[in-house]
Protein backbone atom coordinates (compact mmCIF):
# COMPACT_ATOMS: atom_id res chain seq x y z
CA UNK A 1 0.00 0.00 0.00
CA UNK A 2 1.17 3.52 -0.70
CA UNK A 3 2.97 5.13 2.22
CA UNK A 4 0.88 8.29 2.11
CA UNK A 5 -2.43 6.67 1.30
CA UNK A 6 -3.75 6.43 4.84
CA UNK A 7 -1.77 9.33 6.26
CA UNK A 8 -1.64 8.37 9.93
CA UNK A 9 -1.59 11.19 12.50
CA UNK A 10 1.69 13.06 12.31
CA UNK A 11 2.66 11.57 8.94
CA UNK A 12 2.94 14.88 7.09
CA UNK A 13 5.02 16.31 9.89
CA UNK A 14 7.40 13.31 9.61
CA UNK A 15 7.80 14.08 5.91
CA UNK A 16 8.36 17.72 6.61
CA UNK A 17 11.03 16.92 9.17
CA UNK A 18 12.79 14.67 6.61
CA UNK A 19 12.37 11.40 8.50
CA UNK A 20 10.64 10.12 5.36
CA UNK A 21 12.26 11.98 2.48
CA UNK A 22 10.19 10.77 -0.47
CA UNK A 23 6.58 10.20 0.55
CA UNK A 24 5.26 10.29 -3.04
CA UNK A 25 7.15 7.39 -4.67
CA UNK A 26 6.59 5.11 -1.68
CA UNK A 27 10.11 3.61 -1.92
CA UNK A 28 10.62 0.51 0.19
CA UNK A 29 7.00 0.26 1.24
CA UNK A 30 5.85 0.06 -2.38
CA UNK A 31 8.38 -2.70 -3.09
CA UNK A 32 7.06 -4.75 -0.20
CA UNK A 33 3.57 -4.60 -1.56
CA UNK A 34 4.36 -6.49 -4.82
CA UNK A 35 1.49 -8.89 -5.35
CA UNK A 36 2.20 -12.65 -5.56
CA UNK A 37 1.22 -14.55 -8.68
CA UNK A 38 -2.18 -16.15 -8.50
CA UNK A 39 -1.84 -19.70 -7.11
CA UNK A 40 -2.81 -22.51 -9.45
CA UNK A 41 -5.86 -24.42 -8.35
CA UNK A 42 -4.99 -28.00 -7.43
CA UNK A 43 -7.66 -29.50 -9.66
CA UNK A 44 -6.39 -27.45 -12.62
CA UNK A 45 -2.92 -28.77 -11.93
CA UNK A 46 -4.34 -32.30 -11.76
CA UNK A 47 -6.08 -31.87 -15.11
CA UNK A 48 -2.91 -30.46 -16.62
CA UNK A 49 -0.96 -33.46 -15.37
CA UNK A 50 -3.51 -35.92 -16.72
CA UNK A 51 -3.37 -34.13 -20.07
CA UNK A 52 0.42 -34.39 -20.04
CA UNK A 53 0.26 -38.11 -19.23
CA UNK A 54 -2.23 -38.71 -22.04
CA UNK A 55 -0.09 -36.78 -24.56
CA UNK A 56 3.06 -38.62 -23.52
CA UNK A 57 1.32 -41.98 -23.80
CA UNK A 58 -0.03 -41.06 -27.23
CA UNK A 59 3.40 -39.95 -28.42
CA UNK A 60 5.18 -42.94 -26.91
CA UNK A 61 2.77 -45.62 -28.00
CA UNK A 62 2.62 -46.67 -31.60
CA UNK A 63 -0.83 -47.54 -32.80
CA UNK A 64 -0.79 -51.05 -31.41
CA UNK A 65 -4.56 -51.24 -31.71
CA UNK A 66 -4.06 -52.57 -35.27
CA UNK A 67 -5.80 -55.88 -34.66
CA UNK A 68 -3.74 -59.02 -35.20
CA UNK A 69 -6.58 -61.44 -34.53
CA UNK A 70 -8.86 -59.23 -36.61
CA UNK A 71 -6.31 -59.53 -39.43
CA UNK A 72 -6.38 -63.32 -39.19
CA UNK A 73 -10.18 -63.23 -39.32
CA UNK A 74 -10.09 -60.85 -42.31
CA UNK A 75 -7.71 -63.26 -44.04
CA UNK A 76 -10.08 -66.15 -43.40
CA UNK A 77 -13.07 -64.30 -44.85
CA UNK A 78 -10.91 -63.25 -47.84
CA UNK A 79 -10.10 -66.92 -48.43
CA UNK A 80 -13.81 -67.70 -48.45
CA UNK A 81 -14.45 -64.73 -50.78
CA UNK A 82 -11.72 -65.87 -53.19
CA UNK A 83 -13.36 -69.30 -53.33
CA UNK A 84 -16.85 -67.83 -53.77
CA UNK A 85 -15.84 -65.25 -56.41
CA UNK A 86 -14.08 -67.74 -58.63
CA UNK A 87 -10.79 -67.66 -60.53
CA UNK A 88 -11.62 -65.02 -63.18
CA UNK A 89 -11.94 -61.29 -62.51
CA UNK A 90 -15.04 -60.61 -64.55
CA UNK A 91 -18.73 -59.96 -64.17
CA UNK A 92 -20.88 -58.17 -61.64
CA UNK A 93 -21.05 -61.18 -59.34
CA UNK A 94 -17.26 -61.31 -58.93
CA UNK A 95 -17.16 -57.61 -58.04
CA UNK A 96 -20.17 -57.96 -55.71
CA UNK A 97 -18.52 -60.80 -53.78
CA UNK A 98 -15.35 -58.80 -53.26
CA UNK A 99 -17.30 -55.65 -52.35
CA UNK A 100 -19.18 -57.62 -49.70
CA UNK A 101 -15.86 -58.98 -48.48
CA UNK A 102 -14.45 -55.44 -48.30
CA UNK A 103 -17.39 -54.28 -46.16
CA UNK A 104 -17.12 -57.34 -43.91
CA UNK A 105 -13.34 -56.89 -43.57
CA UNK A 106 -13.78 -53.19 -42.70
CA UNK A 107 -16.31 -54.10 -40.01
CA UNK A 108 -13.94 -56.76 -38.60
CA UNK A 109 -11.06 -54.29 -38.68
CA UNK A 110 -12.96 -51.55 -36.82
CA UNK A 111 -14.39 -54.00 -34.28
CA UNK A 112 -10.96 -55.60 -33.75
CA UNK A 113 -9.30 -52.20 -33.27
CA UNK A 114 -12.00 -51.09 -30.84
CA UNK A 115 -11.66 -54.32 -28.85
CA UNK A 116 -7.88 -54.05 -28.70
CA UNK A 117 -7.98 -50.36 -27.75
CA UNK A 118 -10.53 -51.12 -25.06
CA UNK A 119 -8.29 -53.84 -23.64
CA UNK A 120 -5.37 -51.41 -23.56
CA UNK A 121 -7.65 -48.83 -21.86
CA UNK A 122 -7.04 -46.39 -24.72
CA UNK A 123 -9.52 -44.55 -26.85
CA UNK A 124 -9.84 -45.79 -30.44
CA UNK A 125 -9.89 -42.15 -31.53
CA UNK A 126 -6.81 -41.20 -29.52
CA UNK A 127 -3.98 -39.33 -31.30
CA UNK A 128 -2.39 -42.36 -33.01
CA UNK A 129 -5.82 -43.76 -33.91
CA UNK A 130 -6.86 -40.53 -35.58
CA UNK A 131 -3.53 -40.31 -37.41
CA UNK A 132 -3.89 -43.88 -38.63
CA UNK A 133 -7.43 -43.26 -39.89
CA UNK A 134 -6.46 -39.96 -41.54
CA UNK A 135 -3.56 -41.58 -43.39
CA UNK A 136 -5.46 -44.76 -44.24
CA UNK A 137 -8.64 -43.24 -45.67
CA UNK A 138 -7.49 -41.26 -48.78
CA UNK A 139 -6.03 -44.24 -50.61
CA UNK A 140 -9.12 -46.29 -49.79
CA UNK A 141 -11.41 -43.52 -51.08
CA UNK A 142 -9.36 -43.34 -54.29
CA UNK A 143 -9.66 -47.12 -54.60
CA UNK A 144 -13.45 -46.96 -54.27
CA UNK A 145 -13.69 -44.28 -56.98
CA UNK A 146 -11.35 -46.10 -59.37
CA UNK A 147 -13.26 -49.34 -58.80
CA UNK A 148 -16.49 -47.70 -59.94
CA UNK A 149 -14.79 -46.16 -63.00
CA UNK A 150 -12.96 -49.32 -64.08
CA UNK A 151 -16.08 -51.43 -63.55
CA UNK A 152 -18.11 -49.05 -65.73
CA UNK A 153 -15.52 -49.38 -68.49
CA UNK A 154 -15.39 -53.15 -68.18
CA UNK A 155 -11.76 -53.19 -67.02
CA UNK A 156 -12.33 -55.53 -64.09
CA UNK A 157 -9.15 -57.46 -64.84
CA UNK A 158 -7.20 -54.54 -63.43
CA UNK A 159 -9.17 -54.45 -60.18
CA UNK A 160 -7.16 -57.08 -58.22
CA UNK A 161 -3.90 -55.21 -58.80
CA UNK A 162 -5.51 -51.86 -58.08
CA UNK A 163 -7.09 -53.05 -54.82
CA UNK A 164 -3.90 -54.68 -53.59
CA UNK A 165 -1.78 -51.67 -54.50
CA UNK A 166 -4.05 -49.06 -52.93
CA UNK A 167 -4.82 -51.13 -49.84
CA UNK A 168 -1.09 -51.62 -49.40
CA UNK A 169 -0.35 -47.92 -49.78
CA UNK A 170 -3.13 -47.11 -47.29
CA UNK A 171 -1.54 -49.47 -44.76
CA UNK A 172 1.94 -48.07 -45.38
CA UNK A 173 0.66 -44.52 -44.81
CA UNK A 174 -1.45 -45.39 -41.80
CA UNK A 175 1.18 -47.69 -40.36
CA UNK A 176 4.02 -45.18 -40.61
CA UNK A 177 3.22 -44.20 -37.01
CA UNK A 178 2.70 -47.79 -35.94
CA UNK A 179 4.83 -50.81 -35.10
CA UNK A 180 7.25 -51.74 -37.89
CA UNK A 181 5.43 -54.85 -38.97
CA UNK A 182 2.37 -52.85 -40.10
CA UNK A 183 4.08 -50.81 -42.86
CA UNK A 184 5.99 -53.96 -43.82
CA UNK A 185 2.65 -55.68 -44.39
CA UNK A 186 1.61 -52.69 -46.51
CA UNK A 187 4.71 -52.99 -48.68
CA UNK A 188 3.98 -56.69 -49.25
CA UNK A 189 0.44 -55.80 -50.38
CA UNK A 190 1.89 -53.17 -52.71
CA UNK A 191 4.32 -55.68 -54.19
CA UNK A 192 1.48 -58.14 -54.77
CA UNK A 193 -0.55 -55.34 -56.36
CA UNK A 194 2.29 -54.36 -58.66
CA UNK A 195 2.70 -57.98 -59.74
CA UNK A 196 -1.05 -58.27 -60.37
CA UNK A 197 -1.06 -55.11 -62.49
CA UNK A 198 1.92 -56.30 -64.51
CA UNK A 199 0.39 -59.75 -64.97
CA UNK A 200 -3.42 -59.31 -64.93
CA UNK A 201 -3.95 -63.00 -65.74
CA UNK A 202 -2.62 -63.89 -62.29
CA UNK A 203 -4.62 -61.10 -60.64
CA UNK A 204 -7.23 -63.29 -58.96
CA UNK A 205 -4.67 -65.69 -57.55
CA UNK A 206 -2.61 -62.80 -56.20
CA UNK A 207 -5.76 -61.15 -54.84
CA UNK A 208 -6.68 -64.27 -52.87
CA UNK A 209 -3.09 -64.92 -51.80
CA UNK A 210 -2.65 -61.29 -50.79
CA UNK A 211 -5.82 -60.61 -48.87
CA UNK A 212 -5.97 -64.08 -47.32
CA UNK A 213 -2.32 -65.07 -46.97
CA UNK A 214 -0.77 -61.73 -46.00
CA UNK A 215 -3.57 -60.92 -43.54
CA UNK A 216 -3.26 -64.29 -41.85
CA UNK A 217 0.57 -64.16 -41.79
CA UNK A 218 0.96 -60.61 -40.50
CA UNK A 219 -2.14 -60.86 -38.33
CA UNK A 220 -0.57 -63.79 -36.51
CA UNK A 221 2.69 -61.88 -36.03
CA UNK A 222 0.85 -58.82 -34.66
CA UNK A 223 -1.35 -60.96 -32.43
CA UNK A 224 1.61 -62.82 -30.96
CA UNK A 225 4.02 -59.90 -30.61
CA UNK A 226 1.69 -56.98 -29.93
CA UNK A 227 -1.00 -58.38 -27.72
CA UNK A 228 -3.95 -59.56 -29.79
CA UNK B 1 28.55 -23.97 -3.87
CA UNK B 2 27.42 -27.16 -5.59
CA UNK B 3 26.65 -28.72 -2.22
CA UNK B 4 24.51 -25.71 -1.25
CA UNK B 5 22.61 -25.95 -4.55
CA UNK B 6 22.06 -29.64 -4.00
CA UNK B 7 20.72 -29.04 -0.49
CA UNK B 8 18.45 -26.29 -1.75
CA UNK B 9 17.16 -28.59 -4.45
CA UNK B 10 16.39 -31.31 -1.92
CA UNK B 11 14.57 -28.77 0.22
CA UNK B 12 12.52 -27.70 -2.78
CA UNK B 13 11.52 -31.29 -3.47
CA UNK B 14 10.38 -31.78 0.13
CA UNK B 15 8.15 -28.71 -0.08
CA UNK B 16 4.75 -28.86 -1.76
CA UNK B 17 4.76 -27.98 -5.47
CA UNK B 18 4.98 -24.21 -5.93
CA UNK B 19 1.83 -22.37 -6.71
CA UNK B 20 -0.55 -25.00 -5.43
CA UNK B 21 -3.45 -24.18 -3.21
CA UNK B 22 -3.43 -26.29 -0.06
CA UNK B 23 -5.16 -29.56 -0.83
CA UNK B 24 -7.40 -31.66 1.34
CA UNK B 25 -5.01 -33.32 3.77
CA UNK B 26 -5.67 -36.90 2.71
CA UNK B 27 -4.98 -36.15 -0.93
CA UNK B 28 -2.02 -33.86 -0.65
CA UNK B 29 -0.12 -36.01 1.80
CA UNK B 30 -0.56 -39.21 -0.16
CA UNK B 31 0.69 -37.71 -3.44
CA UNK B 32 3.84 -39.49 -4.53
CA UNK B 33 6.35 -36.64 -4.84
CA UNK B 34 8.66 -38.86 -6.83
CA UNK B 35 6.03 -39.31 -9.54
CA UNK B 36 4.68 -35.76 -9.28
CA UNK B 37 7.71 -34.20 -11.00
CA UNK B 38 6.93 -33.54 -14.67
CA UNK B 39 9.82 -35.35 -16.35
CA UNK B 40 9.61 -38.38 -14.06
CA UNK B 41 5.89 -38.53 -14.78
CA UNK B 42 6.73 -38.48 -18.50
CA UNK B 43 9.25 -41.31 -18.12
CA UNK B 44 6.75 -43.49 -16.28
CA UNK B 45 3.95 -42.70 -18.76
CA UNK B 46 6.12 -43.50 -21.76
CA UNK B 47 7.32 -46.76 -20.25
CA UNK B 48 3.76 -47.72 -19.32
CA UNK B 49 2.87 -48.19 -23.00
CA UNK B 50 6.17 -49.68 -24.14
CA UNK B 51 7.81 -52.87 -23.01
CA UNK B 52 11.12 -51.01 -22.85
CA UNK B 53 12.66 -47.80 -24.16
CA UNK B 54 16.28 -46.87 -24.65
CA UNK B 55 17.83 -43.76 -23.15
CA UNK B 56 17.91 -42.07 -26.56
CA UNK B 57 14.29 -42.95 -27.32
CA UNK B 58 13.19 -41.45 -24.01
CA UNK B 59 15.33 -38.38 -24.58
CA UNK B 60 13.79 -37.80 -28.02
CA UNK B 61 10.29 -38.51 -26.79
CA UNK B 62 10.44 -36.22 -23.78
CA UNK B 63 12.51 -33.59 -25.56
CA UNK B 64 15.03 -33.24 -22.77
CA UNK B 65 18.77 -33.24 -22.22
CA UNK B 66 21.07 -36.16 -21.37
CA UNK B 67 21.85 -34.80 -17.91
CA UNK B 68 18.27 -34.04 -16.99
CA UNK B 69 17.01 -37.42 -18.13
CA UNK B 70 19.75 -39.40 -16.43
CA UNK B 71 19.20 -37.61 -13.10
CA UNK B 72 15.46 -38.25 -13.08
CA UNK B 73 15.74 -41.79 -14.43
CA UNK B 74 18.21 -42.60 -11.67
CA UNK B 75 15.79 -41.34 -9.04
CA UNK B 76 13.09 -43.62 -10.41
CA UNK B 77 15.57 -46.46 -10.58
CA UNK B 78 16.62 -45.93 -6.95
CA UNK B 79 12.96 -46.01 -5.93
CA UNK B 80 12.52 -49.30 -7.77
CA UNK B 81 10.01 -47.80 -10.20
CA UNK B 82 12.05 -48.51 -13.33
CA UNK B 83 14.59 -51.16 -14.17
CA UNK B 84 17.71 -50.28 -16.09
CA UNK B 85 19.79 -52.63 -18.22
CA UNK B 86 23.08 -51.56 -19.77
CA UNK B 87 24.54 -53.34 -22.74
CA UNK B 88 26.49 -52.74 -25.94
CA UNK B 89 25.00 -52.63 -29.42
CA UNK B 90 27.57 -52.37 -32.22
CA UNK B 91 30.16 -51.41 -29.61
CA UNK B 92 27.99 -48.49 -28.53
CA UNK B 93 26.67 -48.39 -24.97
CA UNK B 94 22.93 -48.90 -24.80
CA UNK B 95 20.80 -48.16 -21.74
CA UNK B 96 17.36 -49.65 -21.69
CA UNK B 97 14.62 -48.81 -19.21
CA UNK B 98 11.61 -50.88 -18.21
CA UNK B 99 8.73 -50.10 -15.91
CA UNK B 100 8.65 -52.35 -12.85
CA UNK B 101 5.50 -53.60 -11.16
CA UNK B 102 6.07 -51.09 -8.36
CA UNK B 103 6.42 -48.31 -10.92
CA UNK B 104 3.19 -49.29 -12.65
CA UNK B 105 1.40 -49.36 -9.30
CA UNK B 106 2.83 -45.94 -8.40
CA UNK B 107 1.66 -44.46 -11.71
CA UNK B 108 -1.81 -45.98 -11.30
CA UNK B 109 -2.00 -44.66 -7.74
CA UNK B 110 -0.97 -41.21 -8.96
CA UNK B 111 -3.60 -41.29 -11.73
CA UNK B 112 -6.23 -42.28 -9.17
CA UNK B 113 -5.21 -39.32 -7.01
CA UNK B 114 -5.44 -36.89 -9.90
CA UNK B 115 -8.85 -38.24 -10.91
CA UNK B 116 -10.06 -38.09 -7.31
CA UNK B 117 -8.95 -34.46 -7.08
CA UNK B 118 -10.84 -33.52 -10.23
CA UNK B 119 -13.89 -35.48 -9.09
CA UNK B 120 -13.83 -33.77 -5.70
CA UNK B 121 -13.79 -30.38 -7.40
CA UNK B 122 -16.71 -31.33 -9.63
CA UNK B 123 -18.74 -32.58 -6.69
CA UNK B 124 -18.42 -29.23 -4.89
Amino acid sequence: MHACARKPPGFSSLCRKKYLKNPVSGGILMGMATPRPQPLELHAHAMDNLRYIRQTIERAGSFTAVPGLGGVLMGSTALAAAWAAGPAARGGRWVAVWMAEAILAAAIGVAGSAWKSHRAKLSLLSGPGRKFAAAFTPAMAAGALLTAVLFQHGMTALLPGLWLLLYGSAIVSGGSASVRVVPLMGFCFMAAGAAALLEPAAGCVLLGAGFAGLHILFGTIIAVKYGG
Amino acid sequence: MAARESTAKKEREKRPAAGLVAAPAATAHTLDRLVHERLRLGILSALAVNESLTFNELKRLLDTTDGNLSVHARKLEEAGYVGCAKSFANRMPKTEYKLTAAGRRALERYLDHMEALIQATRDK
